[in-house]
């Protein structure tokens, strides 16, 4: 029988400071063997539980992509216990990466349609593995336009500068990120997400959209896709319940009869309609 | 089969050779399941344990696995139980809540090595409860006093003997040996008595509960249900079919254990993010969760009701708050609030 509570260990190969206020850090790891590299096939949007021995674990979103082997990355806010051991810690260390767990975004439903990723805060890592996944040259033939519309409070708040960067150039991304209030040297939008998607107004025809951020801006963002004519069935969100097991069992992530760690954490707006709303 | 009540403790001396022998042992004023190490410490008396046998199987604290970790790598083992256990005296109700358990810890996708590998290993010897609790509601949730379902075998009491009901291969083993008498058709008479005469006096009626709790999520009466209760969570702990737990290291730096403990979803921190925000902010959505996940989750999920009736949330609730009286007050919601 497969013990799903035994970590993997893996090497903490890059501790990098991703945001201004210094809250957020990317982490890159490494597998000790190709064979453990091998033993974790993951897909964007799946979910692992990160572990600090002697400190314990905590969900993290896979913010790299499968097309890019070698390495995970996880990006984390300091919070609590694990979040703070993680952003303390020298390259080098050892640490234990338990998955992958939960659900995938529907990679291959979006064949052959466009898809809009929206984006706010600090929850952008799934939705970058999903933008690396679709955007790998082997694959980007199988989708239609792909547009990103990103937002944080503030430029040094945004994620991954050098992959925004590079999507910038790229004529294969429509990528549009703003921020909260005018800044000096800023050339992007400023404007909160749900504003800036009604301004943007992505075609919903043959269209999925892929939301995540904080409930707020969900809840203001919902009400503009559906005006956009997206049905419930192509609005696809990513949950954050808290978690411990990740495998169904410790009864702490549930909505409804649902397990977010198992069930989730990708539901369509069409599911979570079904289930009261306790997320 | 038949066995004396006075051979008892020389068969349980036996097992214990064998087997790790769980059984209820007298603790002040109520007995508890505990490993014993003599046929004599087994208190066989009526009613219910204070704390159900489930933690035999699912320990209220266990080492998952323990490490040792350099720069060069981690050293993991997993610390899996597979002694084989007798947990004999087991009641019903407790007996058919591990049956419950078991879709949870081997569900759809994942198999839970720990819980597993003990569930394997341990025989559950049942006696039938001849004089059911005031509390105690098992028939209206698909038990019964003399209920086989999760055991292995079932001892039905006649007076200074027990009727020995093999239910399964595994029990058949623990007595194959035994030197057990067959039962009279006199015994068989007495015992098919005692099983009839078993009065469980309270019922509770849950028909169409499961459909009222379909729609009234949102329901007012959710504002009143749950006004007295504390949060205290010991329904929780004592009930033999809660399963929620938090997992957590015990380690000086690197080395150390994961060790898994009992939780409860009556307690705010349980579902706090680490954001702030909380998806239950108050008692009234924590004590939802609780019947929601007991008469309607579970239901959708494995199609069994996940209580077994054995009353301990209702003897042991600080503030009395009763799920039996609860349950109705559901199950006429409409109506209250008509009124
Ligand atoms: C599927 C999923 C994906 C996620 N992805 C990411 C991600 O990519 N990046 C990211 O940064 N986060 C992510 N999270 C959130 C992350 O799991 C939490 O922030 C995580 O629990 C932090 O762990 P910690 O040990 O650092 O915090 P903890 O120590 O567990 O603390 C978390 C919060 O609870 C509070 N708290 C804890 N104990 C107490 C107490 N005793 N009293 C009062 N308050 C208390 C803390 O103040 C803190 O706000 C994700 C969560 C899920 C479920
Ligand atoms: S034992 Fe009673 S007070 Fe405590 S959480 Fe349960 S219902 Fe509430
Ligand atoms: S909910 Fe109460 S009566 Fe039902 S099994 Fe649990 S403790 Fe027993
Ligand atoms: S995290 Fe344990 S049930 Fe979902």
């Amino acid at each position: 029988m497969k013990n799903p509570y035994l970590p993997l260990p893996v090497k903490l190969v890059k501790n990098f400071t991703e945001t201004e206020d210094k809250l957020i850090h990317t982490f890159t790891l490494q597998f000790l063997s190709e064979e453990d590299e091998k033993s974790f096939p993951y897909m964007p949007g799946q979910f692992a539980e990160l572990c600090v021995f002697g400190k314990g674990e905590a969900p993290f979103g896979i913010a790299s992509s499968p097309t890019e082997p070698g390495f995970l990355k996880f990006s984390v806010a300091k919070v609590g216990v694990v979040s703070t051991a993680l952003h303390l810690m020298e390259e080098g260390t050892m640490v234990g990466v338990r998955g992958p767990l939960g659900n995938y975004y529907p990679v291959e439903e979006f064949k052959g349609k466009n898809v809009v990723i929206i984006g706010g805060g600090f929850a952008f890592t799934t939705l970058r593995s999903l933008a690396t996944y679709m955007l790998h040259p082997d694959r980007r033939g199988d989708y239609g336009d792909i547009t990103v519309i990103y937002g944080a409070r503030n430029p040094g708040l945004l994620l991954y500068k050098e992959e925004l960067a590079a999507w910038e150039q790229s004529p294969d991304i429509n990528l549009i990120t703003t921020i909260d209030r005018p800044v000096e040297g800023w050339n992007g939008r400023v404007g909160f997400i749900p504003a800036v998607t009604e301004e943007v107004a992505p075609s919903a025809e043959n269209t999925y959209a892929i939301i995540c951020g904080p409930p707020v801006m969900i809840k203001f963002t919902m009400p503009v896709l559906e005006k956009l004519g997206f049905p419930a069935e192509r609005i696809i969100m990513s949950l954050e319940n808290r978690m411990k097991c990740g495998i169904g069992m410790c009864g702490r992530c549930n909505v409804g009869g649902k397990y977010v760690c198992k069930d989730g954490p990708v539901f369509t707006r069409a599911q979570l309609n079904e289930l009261p709303n306790e997320y | 089969m038949i066995v004396s009540k006075n051979d008892i403790p020389s068969f349980l001396d036996k097992l214990i050779g064998e087997y790790q022998v769980f059984a209820p042992v007298q603790e002040g004023s109520y007995t508890l399941f505990k490993q014993i190490c003599s046929g004599a410490d087994a208190a066989l008396t009526d009613g219910n344990t204070k704390l159900p046998a489930k933690e035999i199987i699912f320990p209220q604290s266990e080492k998952l696995f323990s490490y040792n970790v350099t720069a060069e790598g981690a050293k993991l083992e997993s610390i899996i139980d597979d002694r084989k256990k007798v947990v004999f005296g087991v009641r019903p109700c407790d007996a058919k809540s591990l049956t419950l358990l078991d879709n949870v810890f081997n569900n759809d996708k994942y198999q839970d090595p720990y819980y597993l590998t003990r569930r394997a290993n341990t025989i559950l010897v049942g006696i039938g409860c001849n004089s059911p609790a005031s509390t105690c509601f098992c028939t209206s949730v698909k038990g019964g006093p003399f209920d086989t379902k999760g055991l292995d075998l079932l001892l039905v009491d006649i007076g200074d003997a027990y009727v020995v009901e093999v239910v399964t291969e595994k029990g058949k083993t623990l007595i194959d040996n035994a030197g057990f008498a067959s039962a009279s058709e006199a015994d068989k008479a007495a015992a098919a008595k005692a099983k009839d005469e078993a009065q469980v006096t309270c019922q509770v009626n849950t028909d169409g509960l499961k459909e009222k709790l379909d729609v009234n999520f949102y329901d007012p009466i959710w504002e009143k249900i749950h006004e007295k209760c504390l949060g205290c969570g010991a329904c929780t702990y004592l009930c033999p079919t809660c399963h929620c737990f938090d997992i957590v290291d015990d380690a000086v730096d690197c080395n150390g254990c994961r060790v898994r403990n009992w939780d409860s979803c009556a307690f705010p921190l349980f579902t706090l993010h680490g954001s702030g925000h909380n998806p239950r902010t108050s008692n009234k959505e924590r004590y939802r969760n609780r019947i929601m996940h007991k008469f309607k989750y579970f239901v959708d999920n494995f199609g069994e009701i996940a209580c077994v009736g054995c009353g301990r949330c209702i003897k042991n609730c600080p503030v009395n708050m009763d799920i039996r009286v609860v349950l109705e007050d559901v199950r006429g919601s409409e109506a209250r609030l008509d009124s």
